[in-house]
């Protein structure tokens, strides 16, 4: 079934609530809202409607019974099929009804599971087991199913807490709601796909190895073993070329000879013998070869489900619900800034100096002294100026008085680089206004190479210059111990917020540090420069290294309609969520 | 005297000449067309120009090899970049639904660029090349042509003279050209050895086990190692150039180094080699008490190992240079390499468009004249008088080396199709 057919029940599902008419009328979607509990709309409700509470409360009992009654329907014979297994591709959307409550906490659980996942990501070495005890403990507070269950008919017996079968319903559901909600911009769809790719293998990885056969076979993933002698023959290469596999290892385990294309990841970072277009797995690193066809999937189901979305969005219940999930996920993104033109360009040597997160300064420093910046740089610095509230004239005057300094003269510049910049700013090809990069994209996309000099120092500067670095900045030897000890275990961002304290003179920074604009913005408010951005209501305290407990949120950057306050409340609602603890 | 003084400046007059007599175009859309096995293959391939006055125009396609030459004779773009095949006709891109419009398909490619070695290579730097550094890419493409044939089994590599510092290599195969932007892009990375920028001291990071694609790349920089980098590069003959190698190694290694260095002294063949042998020696034994014992081979790699932009090979829309496309600040015409004689190959060599402009006058010898007498009957006067033209340049062998190219594709093609109708008639 296709999404379509999944929107179309859900609309159908709500409509007949009970026998009451009220149900789907324009005038009574404030109705709903309330039936539906905790989450505030986005269009102000109609408060002369409080008067029929009275009449609500009586048309949601018979609501709630009735949903319970077709849950008991939804019994066990189809759906164990579908959840047979605690693991699954989501090749299937659900087809079953669900409320808007069910609806709501589904996806704002699985979106908790997947920032977990993030932020662990972040930290920690996606296999160790630090992240794997941290994965678990936030599975079984979510309610998500982790570890394999002896899957028999006792399992659909209720239980204290939800079952097994309720877990993996919830698993299934969860992710289709998702993906209705990050299918929509190339950036949303990215972010998405990793998140889930981190989770399937976290789960991947915690089956037993008889039950990846079984998966493998669910999911008719037909891969050949290579015969024997020809084992024999390649003994050696296999030997070198995979960390884990010495000569008893080929003997005695099977190996599947996959064409290249479908083991990328292990091709990408040579673990493994490549000959001929195909490469020779063992059994165990089966799990890299069911993640690339999990991500080949799940990237064309969401392009497909980015065509179906108009008429989801046509639905005023869940379009704002959607909207807030993918905000939720990006929270600021700095395209659109209140600073706009309050930064003027003499101001930005001694910002850079004061202000700057290091991998910014260090770019400015490279195009003070070289009068150049290659691509990457450009691109990187670039957004980040637009994010700060630079103006395309105030960019454009920048780059070209810089670049005229080298051996670029103004005729070249504005033949050759100036369309890049109208680019950034949206005024030019597809008219797509690019958003500055987070901390995220900077770590891990388009590492710097010979010549280059965009990226993190903290991710991809050698740990001696760092440290001559930090030193010319006049950062104390313990504080760089510090940094250099967090990059060690490669807390880049961490290692990031600690220069940022170090350099501002505080204790605690009072924030999570996850994009360079937040640093400027940041250190602007510590310092009550022009970058600060939206005035916030903040107690003005004597002390100004002390910082409120919870800083209250920025503007969040989203449609229109939303009123501002109700914006506010609400983000203050989902953000307070995703607070890293 | 092979390069017959190129001007930049007399392009406008040369660029109609080479448009209109020489360039292959008839092998160009033989190439581009893969035997007409895909509909509109050749008419929804991308090209862009860049003409005089560095009017740059994207999305030009053509219905026919034809077509394909009016417009290039009429336009005399300055350079020729080739891109993808689309879903549309791309010069029809705008009438298209947005989104609908994609990339599909495009040949593998690679962009070795020497300003890329600038950092290891001491006698030119930036757009400059000279026989010394030119070592570089004859290691770069017997590296890299190996893997893609043996790891990859590609089968259809055309390596490319860039016509100033570098070379590209064009993976013709159908898989190479269905490849995902992530496949192309773990290709590359797969083939990355030297990894950071001017922030990153050590570029090349060993660690058990070493892959047998590692150790086949090393057998080739060993090769050309001494007479290269030892030689050639003088890597250990000034002290500064010392020291960019001893910033390759551990703390630990260099209180050795720093006393054959002042055993030793500099600038004696014998120095040199003599040095080269302790540092085997020296370090073998280091390397087996410590480890991480790479260093050797790390420094090895970073000197001579090809830097390659992933950036260019990960992009299926990404435009490329095409071949036979002329540069225009050094006049040189890109043409196909001969990998049989690698060694052999000579940038300096390779003719440039005024000197085959200029060959085009020179008279008609005898054997040529046997030639004609054949095909009188064959071809039409206009195709024959083309034929003979190019044939009369140095631009000659280059083009048959495109030939034998083209030819061995074919042959593939051929290949296949048997292969998939036997299997047709065996499965009924």
């Amino acid at each position: 079934m296709d999404y379509l057919g999944l929107i179309i029940n859900i609309f159908v599902s709500v409509a007949k609530t009970g026998n009451d008419r009220h149900a789907f009328t324009s005038s009574s979607r404030a109705e709903i809202r309330t039936l539906c509990g905790n989450w505030r709309e986005s269009r102000q409700i109609d408060r002369s409607k409080a008067s029929s509470l009275g009449k609500l409360s009586e048309a949601r009992y018979r609501t709630m019974q009735f949903y319970s009654r077709r849950k008991k329907l939804i019994g066990n014979s189809q759906t164990e099929q579908l959840y047979g297994h605690c693991l699954q591709f989501y090749g299937q959307p659900p087809i079953e009804n669900i409320s808007l409550s069910e609806f709501e906490t589904f996806a704002v659980d699985r979106l908790k599971l997947l920032k977990t996942v993030e932020n662990l990501g972040v930290s920690y070495v996606k296999t160790s087991e630090l992240y794997t005890k941290k994965l678990d403990a936030e599975f079984s507070n979510l309610n998500f199913p982790y570890k394999i269950e002896a899957s028999t008919k006792d399992d659909w017996k209720p239980q204290t807490g939800p079952s097994e079968y309720e877990k993996r319903r919830k698993d299934h559901i969860s992710h289709f709601i998702l993906r209705l909600a990050y299918c929509q911009t190339e950036d949303l769809r990215r972010w998405f796909i990793q998140q889930e790719i981190d989770l399937f293998r976290y789960r991947f990885n915690d089956l037993p190895s008889k039950n990846i056969g079984q998966f493998l076979q669910y999911n008719n993933l037909h891969y050949h073993t290579i015969s024997i002698d020809e084992k024999k023959k390649l003994m050696d290469k296999l030997v070198t070329s995979s960390f884990a596999v010495s000569g008893s290892t080929v003997d005695g385990k099977d190996f599947y000879k996959v064409p290249f294309q479908d083991a990328l990841d292990l091709v990408r970072t040579r673990k493994v013998y490549l000959n001929g277009g195909y490469v020779y797995i063992p059994h165990q690193d089966i799990v890299t070869i069911v993640l690339n066809d999990f991500r080949t999937r799940l990237s064309k189901a969401l392009a497909l489900t980015a065509r179906s979305l108009p008429a989801v969005q046509s639905d005023e219940r869940l379009q704002p619900l959607l909207n807030h999930l993918s905000h939720a996920y990006v929270g600021q993104d700095y395209s659109i800034q209140k600073s706009i033109g309050k930064i003027s360009l003499e101001q930005i040597d001694p910002l850079s100096a004061k202000s700057y997160p290091l991998c910014m300064r260090q770019l400015h420093r490279g195009l003070r002294d070289s009068h150049h910046l290659r691509h990457g740089g450009r691109m990187q610095y670039g957004l980040f100026l637009k994010g700060i509230g630079l103006t395309l004239d105030q960019a454009l005057q920048f780059w070209r008085s810089e670049f005229v300094k080298g051996k670029v003269d103004a005729d070249k510049f504005d033949k050759a680089y100036a369309y890049s910049i109208r680019h950034m700013f949206g005024k030019e090809g597809k008219r797509t206004d690019y958003t500055p990069y987070s901390c995220m994209k900077v770590i891990l996309s388009n590492p710097p190479s010979q010549g280059d000099q965009h990226g993190c120092p903290f991710r991809h500067s050698d740990p001696e210059l760092l440290k001559q670095k930090l030193q010319s900045y006049k950062v104390s030897p313990s504080g760089i111990s510090q940094i250099l000890e967090l990059v060690k275990g490669m807390h880049y961002q961490l290692a990031c917020q600690k220069y940022f304290e170090l350099t501002h003179s505080i204790e605690d920074s009072g924030f999570s540090l996850n994009h360079p604009n937040q640093y400027f913005m940041e250190s602007q408010k510590l310092l009550g420069g022009p970058g600060a951005g939206v005035k916030v209501e903040v107690k003005r305290e004597d002390n100004p290294a002390t910082k409120p407990p919870n800083p209250s949120p920025h503007q969040t950057p989203g449609p229109g309609n939303l009123p501002q306050e109700v914006a506010a409340e609400i983000t203050e609602d989902l953000d307070s969520f995703f607070q890293d603890a | 005297m092979t390069t017959a003084d190129y001007d930049q400046a007399s392009l406008p007059d040369l660029l109609p000449l080479y448009y209109r007599r020489l360039f292959p175009f008839s092998q160009y859309h033989r190439w581009l067309n893969y035997g007409g096995v895909t509909k509109n293959y050749f008419q929804n391939r991308e090209f862009s120009f860049t003409l005089k006055d560095d009017i740059y125009v994207r999305y030009q396609s053509f219905s026919t090899q034809n077509e394909l030459e009016k417009e290039m004779q009429k336009m005399n773009p300055y350079k020729i970049d080739i891109g993808a095949v689309y879903s549309h006709r791309p010069n029809q891109h705008n009438t298209v639904k947005s989104g609908s419009f994609q990339a599909l398909e495009k040949e593998l490619v690679f962009d070795i660029d020497m300003t890329d070695y600038d950092d290891v290579r001491s006698c030119c730097s930036g757009a400059d090349i000279c026989p010394k550094c030119w070592t570089l890419m004859t290691i770069a493409i017997r590296i890299l042509d190996r893997a893609l044939r043996d790891d990859f089994g590609f089968r259809h590599c055309l390596w490319v003279y860039s016509g100033r510092r570098g070379v590209h290599c064009w993976v013709c195969d159908e898989a190479a050209r269905k490849l995902s932007v992530a496949a192309r892009s773990a290709v590359a990375e797969y083939l990355s050895l030297v990894k950071g920028g001017d922030e990153t001291v050590r570029k090349v990071v060993l660690s058990d086990p070493i892959h047998p694609f590692i150790t086949e790349s090393l057998t080739v920089v060993e090769n050309y190692f001494s007479q290269y980098a030892l030689l050639g590069q003088d890597i250990l003959g000034s002290k500064e150039a010392v020291d960019k190698v001893l910033a390759l190694l551990p703390e630990d290694i260099l209180f050795l180094c720093a006393t054959f260095h002042m055993i030793f002294g500099v600038h004696s063949v014998a120095s040199l080699l003599a040095k080269h042998a302790l540092m085997k020696t020296a370090f073998f034994n280091q390397m087996t008490a410590k480890k991480g014992h790479y260093f050797e081979m790390e420094i090895m790699l970073q000197y001579c190992y090809p830097r390659l932009d992933v950036n260019v090979s990960k992009g299926v829309n990404h435009l490329l240079k095409s071949p036979f496309s002329v540069h225009p600040k050094t006049g040189r015409i890109s043409v196909p390499i001969d990998l049989r004689e690698l060694d052999r190959f000579d940038p300096f060599e390779v003719p440039t468009i005024s000197l085959i402009c200029e060959e085009l006058d020179q008279p008609k010898t005898e054997e040529e004249q046997d030639d004609n007498m054949e095909n009188e009957n064959k071809k039409e006067a206009g195709e024959r008088r083309k034929m003979r033209d190019y044939k009369r340049t140095s631009l000659a062998k280059y083009v048959k080396l495109f030939d034998n190219f083209l030819e061995e594709m074919a042959h593939s093609r051929k290949g296949e199709v048997l292969k998939n109708s036997g299997e047709c008639n065996l499965n009924p």
